[in-house]
This record gives C-alpha cells, sequence and structure tokens, in this order.
C-alpha cells in the first residue's frame, strides 16, 4: 500500500493485524446477537398462558374453536359414526401413517386411539391449521367426512388448496403433507382439558 | 486541552440538576447490597421484601408491571416455579368474559401480572382519602432520594433510599405543627411531595412474620421491601452489570490491539 | 470531486460492474487514496464518531420499533416491556436512550473542533451550512424520540416545547393545534411523532451524504488551517485515518459502553419513569441535558415571542459564521485574541447550560429561592448575561478580533509545521 510500513517486521506486524481482525470480527459476531435474538418470543410469549375448557357443555356432533398461542384449536364431540368412520380405515389408506400427537411418542401409528387422550374417543382435540400452508379449514365439510342421511358430519376441508381432512384429522387428499397435530393437553377432571 | 475535560464533565455532571422541594428532607443513605458497578441483590432481601409488598402494600398499591412468573426469574427472588404457583394463588385476579359472558374471579396465575387492589384510579382515591396510591412497579427509579448532580454522579438517585425513609421517616407532630396537620394526614419530612403525606404509616414491628426467622422490626421491613422495589423497577440489573463487565473488559483489548495497529501503520510517519 | 483515481479491475467480474456502475473505483478514490492531510489530530476523529452513532441510533431504533406501540394507553407500557420481556430490550433501549447523548457530546466536540481550527471559512462555507442542518435535524429528532416513551417528562417536554410556536404572532395557536392534531398534546401528537421521529433518521443520513461530499470536494482542513500544497502534505485516507478513526471509535465505545451499562438512566429524568398526566405538572419541567444551554436563551428574555425568536437565532447564527470572520488565517493555533475569545465562548456556552437546569429565580447553582427584591445571581440573570455574551461574541467579537488581531506566523505549509514538529521531538 505504502512505503512507510515496508520496513517493519513482517511476521510481527502480521499477527497484530490478523489478531486485531480476528477479536473485531468475534465481537461484532456477538454484539450482533442481542440484535437477532430481539426477534424470538419474548419471555411473555414463552410464560404461555395455558387454556382450561369444560368439554360438558358441547353437544355431541357439536365443535367449537377456541384460540391458544394465536392459533385455532378445534375441539369436536364427536358422534358415534365418526368413530366408527375414523376406525374402520386401514392404516395403509393414510398419506400420513403417524399419530402426530404430541402426547404420546412421536413414532406411533395414526390410528384413531392415538389421536386422543385418555381414551376418550369422543373428544376430538387438535389444532385448526391446516399442514399446507396454515388456513383454517372448514368443518363438516371434505370428501372424508362421515355420512347420516346425507348430511356430512365430521371431516374438514380447507378451502385454500383442497386439503381433505377424515373424522379423526388425518389428512386423506390434497396438498397438506401431515395430519392435523393434537397439542399437549390433559383431562384435570372428567369433563375439563387444560391445554398447553 | 485538559481544561476541556474538566469543564466538560463537570458541565456534564451538573447539567440535569433538578431542586429538592422546600420542607423536604433528603433520604437517608442506607447502604444496599445491589449498589455500586458489582453489586448484587440478596435474595433472602427479596423473597422477605416480596412478603412485606404482599401482606402491607398489597393492600393499596399495584404493581402493574410486574408478573408473578418473574418472581421465579434469574437476577431476581429466584423463588422456586412451585412457590410462583403456590403465591400466584393467593392473589384473586379477575377474568373474562366466560362462555355466559361474564367476568369471573379465579386465583392468580404466574403468568398474570400483580393484579391492583382497586377497580380503577377513581375507586382507589375514593377509598383513600382523596389520595392515589401510585403503582410501585417503577417507585425507586421514578423518585429520586436526593438531588445534586455530582451526588446523583457518585451515588445514584437514592430511589430504594427513598422508599426506606418515607416507611420509617414517621413523626408525631409537635403542638405547633399539629395546628397544620390536616385531617386523615401524617406528618413525614422524607415524603416527595411533603411533608403532610395521605399514607398512615404501614409498618409496625412483626405486622408480618418472616418465614427466615429474621426478626421483622420496622427497620428490616423497610430494608428488605425497599430492595424488592429496587428489583421489580429494574429486574435485569444482575444481568445488565455482568454483560457490561465482559463488553467493557472486551472493548478494553480490543481499543489496546487497535492502538498498536494505529501505531505500527503510523510509524515513522512524520504527522 | 478531488483526486484523480487510477482504479483499475482487476477481475472480469470487476470490470463487467465498472462498466456498469463504477462503485469500487468511488469507493477506492474517496474512501481510500482520498488525499488527507496528515496532521489531522484526534479531534478529527469525531466525524467518524458521529457517523458510527449514527448507525448505531438508526439500528437500536428500527429494534425498538418492533415492539414499541404508539398509543397513548400502551407506550409506557410498551417500553417498560421491551425493558422485561424482549430478549436484551432493556440493553437495546439503554443503547438507544444514552445513544442519543453520545451522539451531541460527539457533535458538540465536532462543532467546536471546527469552530477553533477555522474548518468553516472559505471554501468550506457549505460544508458548514450543511452541518449546522444535520444539527438543527438531530435536535428536531432527538426532541420527538424523547416523548415517545410518554412519561411524564415526554409530555410536558412535548407541550412546552411545541407551545414555543404559539408565540408566532396571528397564526401560532394554529399552528400549534396543527402541530398537535388537536387541543393539546394527545394520541395523535404522539402518532405523528412516532412516525417523524422513524423518518428523520433517514433524513439525517441523506444530509450526512451531503455533508461528506462537500467535504471531499475541498478535502479536510487541518490543525494549522494551511491549505494542502503538495503531494507531501498528505497521506491516503486508508489506512491511515481508517485506522486511526477505528482506534478513536472504539475507544469512544468505551466510554458510550459504561453509560449504558453502569449508569443508563443517569442522563435522563427520573420523573419520567412515571406514566404520561395531562392534568399535573411536574414541579421542574428541564430539557435533555444537550438543549439546556437554548433552553436557558429562551428563558433570558422576558417576552414570549422574544425569547423564541431568540433561541432560533442563537442557532441560525452559525449560517453566518464564515462571512463574520474576516481573518486571512483559518486556525486559532495562530490567532491568540480569537483563541481566547474561543475558551471564553466554550464557558459562557457550558455557564448558559447549567442556567438552563435551574429554577429561574433561585440563586445560581443553589436549591435556594432568592428574595424577590434587589439584584441577585439567579439562574435567569447569568442565563441573561451569558446570552448576551453569546450574541455579542458572534456579532461583535468575531468580526472584531477577526480584523485586528495581530496573527503568529504561521508555517508556509503542512509538510513544513509537521517536520518543524518532527524536530522539536528529535531536540
Amino acid at each position: 500500500m505504502s512505503t512507510t510500513i515496508e520496513h517493519t517486521d513482517v511476521t510481527r506486524r502480521d499477527f497484530i493485524y490478523i489478531a486485531t481482525g480476528v477479536v473485531g470480527a468475534a465481537g461484532t459476531a456477538l454484539a450482533l446477537w442481542p440484535f437477532i435474538n430481539q426477534m424470538n418470543p419474548d419471555a411473555s410469549v414463552l410464560a404461555l398462558a395455558s387454556v382450561e375448557l369444560d368439554l360438558a357443555p358441547i353437544a355431541e356432533g357439536q365443535g367449537i374453536t377456541i384460540k391458544w398461542r394465536g392459533n385455532p384449536v378445534f375441539v369436536r364431540h364427536r358422534t358415534q359414526a365418526e368413530i366408527d368412520a375414523a376406525k374402520a380405515v386401514k392404516l395403509e389408506e393414510l398419506i400420513d401413517p403417524l399419530a402426530r400427537n404430541a402426547n404420546v411418542p412421536d413414532t406411533d401409528q395414526a390410528t384413531d386411539e392415538n389421536r386422543v387422550v385418555g381414551g376418550k374417543e369422543k373428544y376430538l382435540v387438535m389444532m385448526g391449521v391446516c399442514t399446507h400452508l396454515g388456513c383454517v379449514p372448514i368443518g363438516n365439510d371434505g370428501d372424508y367426512a362421515a355420512l347420516v342421511d346425507n348430511v356430512k358430519t365430521g371431516g374438514w376441508f380447507c378451502p385454500c388448496h383442497g386439503s381433505h381432512y377424515d373424522t379423526a384429522g388425518r389428512i386423506r387428499k390434497g396438498p397438506a403433507p401431515e395430519n392435523l397435530p393434537v397439542p399437549v393437553y390433559s383431562y384435570i377432571s372428567d369433563t375439563k382439558i387444560k391445554i398447553g | 486541552m485538559r481544561n476541556i475535560f474538566i469543564i466538560a464533565s463537570v458541565a456534564f455532571a451538573a447539567l440535569t440538576g433538578a431542586a429538592q422541594a422546600e420542607g423536604v428532607l433528603p433520604a437517608k443513605d442506607i447502604s444496599f447490597s445491589f449498589e455500586g458497578p458489582m453489586g448484587t441483590f440478596d435474595r433472602g432481601q427479596l423473597q422477605r421484601g416480596y412478603k412485606v409488598y404482599k401482606e402491607v402494600c398489597a393492600n393499596c398499591h399495584a404493581m402493574n408491571l410486574v408478573s408473578f412468573r418473574n418472581l421465579s426469574d434469574k437476577g431476581g427472588p429466584e423463588f422456586t416455579p412451585e412457590q410462583v404457583k403456590a403465591l400466584a394463588a393467593t392473589f384473586t385476579v379477575k377474568d373474562g368474559p366466560n362462555e355466559a359472558g361474564e367476568m369471573f374471579e379465579r386465583p392468580g396465575l404466574p403468568t398474570d401480572r400483580f393484579p391492583s387492589p382497586f377497580a380503577n384510579d377513581e375507586a382507589a382515591k375514593s377509598a383513600n382519602g382523596g389520595a392515589l396510591p401510585p403503582d410501585l412497579s417503577l417507585i425507586t427509579k421514578a423518585r429520586p432520594g436526593w438531588y445534586g448532580t455530582i451526588n446523583q454522579f457518585f451515588n445514584g438517585i437514592g430511589g430504594p433510599q427513598y422508599v426506606y425513609s418515607v416507611l420509617t421517616g414517621y413523626e408525631e407532630p409537635d403542638e405547633e405543627m399539629a395546628k397544620l396537620q390536616p385531617p386523615g394526614k401524617s406528618l413525614n419530612h422524607y415524603f416527595s411531595a411533603g411533608p403532610w403525606i395521605g399514607m398512615p404509616a404501614p409498618l409496625s414491628d412483626d405486622v408480618v412474620t418472616y418465614d427466615d426467622g429474621t426478626k421483622a422490626t420496622v427497620d428490616q421491613m423497610a430494608r428488605d421491601v425497599s430492595a424488592f422495589m429496587a428489583w421489580t423497577a429494574e429486574p435485569k440489573m444482575e444481568e445488565r452489570k455482568h454483560l457490561g463487565f465482559m463488553t467493557l473488559l472486551y472493548l478494553a483489548v480490543f481499543t489496546l490491539m487497535l492502538y498498536l495497529v494505529k501505531k505500527k501503520i503510523w510509524h515513522g510517519v512524520p504527522h | 470531486m478531488s483526486g484523480h483515481s487510477n482504479y483499475q479491475p482487476t477481475t472480469r467480474f470487476g470490470k463487467w460492474l465498472h462498466e456498469r456502475l463504477p462503485i469500487m473505483e468511488l469507493v477506492q478514490a474517496q474512501g481510500m487514496d482520498f488525499p488527507t492531510p496528515r496532521n489531522l489530530n484526534y479531534w478529527w476523529t469525531f466525524g467518524g464518531i458521529l457517523a458510527t452513532m449514527l448507525v448505531v441510533q438508526i439500528l437500536t431504533g428500527v429494534v425498538l420499533a418492533m415492539h414499541y406501540t404508539p398509543h397513548i394507553d400502551m407506550a409506557f407500557n410498551s417500553v417498560e416491556h421491551i425493558m422485561r420481556d424482549v430478549n436484551y430490550g432493556w440493553l437495546i433501549r439503554y443503547m438507544h436512550a444514552n445513544g442519543a447523548s453520545m451522539f451531541f457530546i460527539a457533535v458538540y466536540i465536532h462543532i467546536f473542533r471546527g469552530m477553533y481550527y477555522g474548518s468553516y471559512k472559505a471554501p468550506r462555507e457549505v460544508l458548514w451550512m450543511i452541518g449546522v442542518v444535520i444539527y438543527l435535524i438531530m435536535m428536531a429528532t432527538a426532541f420527538m424520540g424523547y416523548v415517545l416513551p410518554w412519561g411524564q417528562m415526554s409530555f410536558w417536554g412535548a407541550k412546552v416545547i411545541t407551545n414555543l410556536f404559539s408565540a408566532i404572532p396571528f397564526v401560532g395557536d394554529y399552528i400549534t393545534t396543527w402541530l398537535w392534531g388537536g387541543f393539546s398534546i394527545d394520541n395523535p401528537t404522539l402518532n405523528r411523532f412516532f412516525s417523524l421521529h422513524y423518518l428523520m433518521p433517514f433524513v439525517l443520513a441523506a444530509a450526512v451524504g451531503l455533508h461528506i461530499w462537500a467535504l471531499h470536494v475541498p478535502g479536510n482542513n487541518n490543525p494549522t488551517g494551511i491549505s494542502v500544497k503538495s503531494a507531501q502534505d498528505t497521506l491516503p485516507f486508508h489506512p491511515y485515518y481508517t485506522m486511526k478513526d477505528l482506534f478513536a471509535i472504539v475507544a469512544f465505545l468505551v466510554f458510550y459502553m459504561a453509560w449504558v451499562f453502569y449508569s443508563p438512566n443517569y442522563l435522563g429524568h427520573a420523573i419520567n419513569y412515571e406514566p404520561a398526566n395531562p392534568l399535573v405538572t411536574p414541579a421542574h419541567i428541564v430539557p435533555e441535558w444537550y438543549y439546556l444551554p437554548f433552553y436557558a436563551i429562551l428563558r433570558a428574555i422576558p417576552d414570549k415571542l422574544g425569547g423564541v425568536i431568540a433561541m432560533f437565532a442563537s442557532i441560525l447564527i452559525l449560517f453566518f459564521l464564515p462571512w463574520l470572520d474576516r481573518s486571512p488565517l483559518r486556525s486559532f493555533k495562530y490567532r491568540p485574541l480569537s483563541r481566547f475569545f474561543f475558551w471564553v465562548f466554550v464557558v459562557v456556552c457550558v455557564i448558559l447550560g447549567f442556567a438552563g437546569s435551574g429554577l429561574p429565580d433561585n440563586y445560581f447553582l443553589s436549591h435556594h429561592a432568592a428574595p424577590a427584591e434587589g439584584f441577585h445571581f439567579t439562574y435567569k440573570v447569568v442565563g441573561q448575561l451569558a446570552t448576551f455574551w453569546y450574541f455579542f461574541h458572534f456579532l461583535v467579537i468575531v468580526p472584531l478580533v477577526s480584523k485586528i488581531e495581530r496573527t503568529e506566523p504561521a508555517p508556509a505549509s503542512i509538510s513544513e509545521a509537521v517536520l518543524a514538529k518532527a524536530h522539536d521531538h528529535a531536540a
């Protein structure tokens, strides 16, 4: 660069330049972390409120949608016809063979039993978020709803890109890759659940 | 050139001055464990202070910016999460609306903020003779115990000392003062808008029973609750000092290295 | 721009880019090879420090805006949410709040440096005037930023300062109502201040671009004030001044971070940790320290309109400084009388700062009220004397002294001055 610095000892000169460059780069990287990390969920979001829900008022064949962590959760009191329809499905027919239930081991299969908690097969609780691109599927709709007197019951259909879920919330047709996930929840009494 | 530094630093120090009101005493300069660049909170003291807040102050004062979950945060009283659950449940929190569209009351959860003891400011005023008990979340940062820019530079603003001094500063008015005493007010020369204060002396010996066996004198409780409010106002203080130490250490080393680089580059160059 | 570049792209991509956008040539010519006087001292590093502070303020500000809510019911709590819940939010907010003060410390040093070495004189008048514009934008930006936390001092500071405009004859009340979007400082005011506080730094950055452009046309002034005469007088900007500036910037960061980590609230006001209350004025309203001299000038004039005019005039007068100074020499190094009055002026500015900090009728630097009768050195009286001197300095001392003073012998060139200094060191 310039003639004035050439007469200094080359190795020592290089060492201090390189060392300073490394220390500066490391410091800059560390200083960037707070600016990146501030976009992660903050303490108030992480301390997520869990939601408690009384299932008793939900009549058979009725479903409600509640909000948990900003997302809709479907809570459905299934009819016997819906449960039977779900149980009749062979595992080979499923697009996604895994249970996708946060309350059972990850490798468990998507049987109807593994889609509910505590053996209470009447109550299906799952995220109302299509696993394709996140729209909210419409209930009592789709090609895999149970048919009672020619009326669709159970089953979900996502209007955005045409994904069909069956009466256990499993993906059967369309672009969605996975079954609707079941969130962490437990029964705190016979008819009361706590999500989260 | 040195002169300019002296002038500038004195100017700098004095430029944020403010005056203490007449008839108000500067706070008593008691010392706390969290003072100084390395000071940390005393967990036991914060836990005791919480108890004083809960059993005495919380009857009238809200602490809206603090959640129960914060009580188990690192750098605070560090109760266990189980203790926090139990502590939260001793408060009643308004929630709702439920399915019937009505508000209801339930025990507090760790994610709740400390509830206000009154429905609104107007209710708080009418229950306290027209005086609004301030929210205590930030009180030790909002109320200086003393003034003087150079004084504050070296000793801080004395916020915790202010709380301590108000709590221990109640006096019986003498005959002459008693004539001036407004109804329902007490005499306290440390109160920032004093000397008459709407809050009657809140502490008396053994008004709380400490779990760790510490004797609950007025002085002890005042110290503990002041420390607790220092934490509620600046919950990240320990993290800040710790990160500050690392940052300054790094910067000192890096500055020195850059100085050597600069010296090397300029070596033999007349300038 | 001065300096001819001998930039030759070495890679194929470099050549391709050069034909379409000769940006690397600009970087080399203006950022690396740029001939810079070899005798610049550390007072010249504050330009680089200021650029760094602008970047820090924009970066931290953009982050804070991600978590802040500009609504009167939520602003205060959202700032506390940043302090308590957001990951490292406390650090970023303290960096931004103290960064403003650091920015002003650096800018004041930069301005006084320019005054001392005559950097405002021809051919750098436009450079200087753009600098004054930058300073004005900084003041407006910092003022609006201080309102955003919506504490007591935010609210009342905003109220008092916006009320300055009500002093304008005939249209004053309309202007304040227009500024507020209502009949007092309220939600519309907070919203527009937030919007403008976010916008202004980018205007500021553009002005800084012009400032640097205007610097690169005549090149740097230097401590001797003697113009560059030959290549011997200069050094390439890189690596000499890049490394010197970087060292100074990081040293300044030590100072800055000491505030952020160990005294983050000292430069603010305790009362601003109390939420804004439009019904209760705090006992003592003071602006941030960097406005205090101007606040003192405002209060020195006993007339509302007069005070406002004096305050604005005290800044606008800086625009005329290049023409008020009639001396053939730039640097005060060789102008003993100017040098003396320069230091008097610095002291007067500091006194003005103190004068703006206390209650007007208290004794200067005391908490005690002066009696109503008789002459006393109160904050107000000291402020009036200092205000007088402030204007007297610019309007009388500078033109007069620069005309009559006997200058000391200046060196013929920068290299001569440098060699003489090197000789002194050797002796």
